[in-house]
């Protein structure tokens, strides 16, 4: 076992419950598992109150309701009650599918704070296409409805090859719809996005040029608009700080209670992430072996262990070193200084490749449970 | 962004302020994000809810901490909050 149960422990600050893996709609850069289908299993109403309440206990604070879609679980009110009476501050990160303006004013009475609405492009032909269910129009109308009834409104879009050169138009989208805040987050290669990435990843010249845009765009709503951006990190010559650092302040609870340390982990080996229904949330973050495996810098490999920087970046993201090396213990291949930061290259090169194809020779793989079974 | 000494400072419906018993501290909670806020901090944020202009929170303020001269801190503070959504002026 790699960690050390010695140093400084810090609380969670953040808890992710991913209530189900049920979702109408097919994302193809979904960061579910692949094998999604494997696990049925969804905690009861009780099971999921009393994560709450211990991780409330010991410092969480803030609290996203995510999946799946939320949305497809009838005892969300409740959960978001109980939420709002231990204090938590509560965000719903949702398709949108299934919202009505009912179940809007349910759960602001209930305590919700504030609901993230995704959209996947500018048009209702991309945006169909991508989500694999026809929900634009009802999309937008659900962003209104969360404005009219004064929560804060977060639009989130995924940003990849598909909708790239939409930038604009989702600015404008974004404007008009009257959101407080934008996510545009470009894909995180894990999940279905990894095993889409020919199809997903934008070329160096596509990238550069929309940051540009949304660069100008962030001065035009200043005081208006936040916008959060999130860099695709095939780009960067230094990888994330990966969720602010392993057990530091993250924890994600998986639709069948599996605990993690990040929603990507399930797929490192010899984990052995443990489950809310065998152990408290407390024991969880502070004494299991997967909380502890990537804490503080011991398990270290070279370049980073003599690295002055590793305390900036921790040495990236484990589940992207493991994915893209077949070692989790290795520096994240987007760092200059890894050894093998050369497959990159080769990944921006054979997305290039495919982008020359057309979708036909290789089309996207749609999440849906059918397509989960293959994995 | 300047404040508006005649206009009453609010604190931002689309934002929380809330004591952490476990930090021992008050937060400011939005979407996504956290602030951990000092005492000081606290204490004018606390005020601002929409009966106060700038020179009746620093007056309240003095008063309550029996000293003077608080002005420019607190200005200076609230500016800081103004540009960063926590309170608004209508
Ligand atoms: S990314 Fe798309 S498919 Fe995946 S859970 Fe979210 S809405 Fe559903
Ligand atoms: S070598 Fe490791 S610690 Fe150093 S910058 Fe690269 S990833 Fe970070």
């Amino acid at each position: 076992m790699a960690g050390s149960t010695n140093t400084n422990i810090t609380p969670p600050r953040w808890l992710t419950v991913e209530l189900t893996y049920a979702c109408p709609l097919q994302c193809p850069y979904c960061s579910n598992p692949l094998d999604y289908a494997k696990y049925p299993n969804e905690l009861s109403t009780e099971d999921w109150k009393r994560v709450l309440s211990e991780a409330r206990k010991i410092g969480a604070l803030q609290l996203g309701f995510t999946g799946g879609e939320p949305l497809t679980r009838q005892d969300l009110p409740e959960l978001v009650k109980h939420a709002r009476e231990l204090g938590y501050y509560s965000n719903l990160i949702t398709s949108g599918y299934g919202m009505t303006e009912e179940k809007i004013i349910q759960l602001k009475e209930a305590g919700l704070d504030h609901i993230q609405v995704s959209i996947q492009a500018s048009t209702q032909e991309l945006n169909d296409h991508i989500a694999g269910t026809a929900s634009f129009e009802h999309k937008k109308t659900v962003a209104h409805l969360v404005k009219k009834h004064g929560y804060p409104m977060v639009l989130c879009v995924v940003i990849h090859r598909e909708n790239i050169h939409q930038m604009p138009e989702i600015l404008a989208m974004a404007e008009e719809l009257g959101a407080d805040y934008l996510e545009l987050a470009n894909t995180q290669y894990y999940g279905w996005a990894h095993a889409n990435r020919n199809l997903l990843l934008p070329t160096k010249e596509q990238f550069l040029k929309a940051e540009q845009i949304a660069q100008a765009f962030k001065e035009h709503v200043a005081g208006k608009m936040k916008i959060y951006y999130v860099v695709p990190d095939f780009y960067e010559d230094r990888p994330k700080k990966c969720m602010n650092g392993w057990g530091t302040t993250s924890l994600t609870i998986a639709p069948d209670g599996v605990a993690l340390p990040c929603h990507s982990a399930r797929d490192l080996p010899g984990l052995d992430c443990p489950n809310v229904n065998a152990a408290s949330i407390s024991d969880i973050w502070y004494e299991s072996k997967a909380f502890n495996f990537f804490r503080g810098n011991e398990w270290m490999q070279e370049p980073c262990r003599s690295c002055d920087e590793k305390e900036k970046d921790f040495g990236g993201c484990r589940c992207q070193a493991y994915l893209l090396t077949g070692d989790m213990y290795k520096t994240d291949p987007v760092c200059s200084k890894s050894p093998e930061h050369g497959v990159i290259q080769e990944a921006i090169d054979t997305a290039a490749r495919h982008n020359q194809l057309t979708t036909n020779e290789q089309p996207l793989i749609f999440r849906n449970s059918k397509n989960s079974r293959n994995f | 962004m300047t404040i508006n000494t005649d206009q009453p400072l609010t604190f931002s419906p689309l934002h929380r302020l809330q004591w952490e018993e476990a930090q021992q501290k008050h937060v400011i909670l939005y979407p996504e994000g956290m602030v951990e806020l000092n005492q000081s901090s606290a204490e004018i944020l606390k005020l601002c809810d929409g009966s106060r202009t700038l020179p009746q929170l620093v007056s309240d303020l003095e008063e309550k901490f029996a000293t003077t001269g608080l002005t420019n801190d607190i200005t200076a503070f609230l500016e800081v909050a103004l540009k960063n959504g926590w309170i608004n002026q209508h």
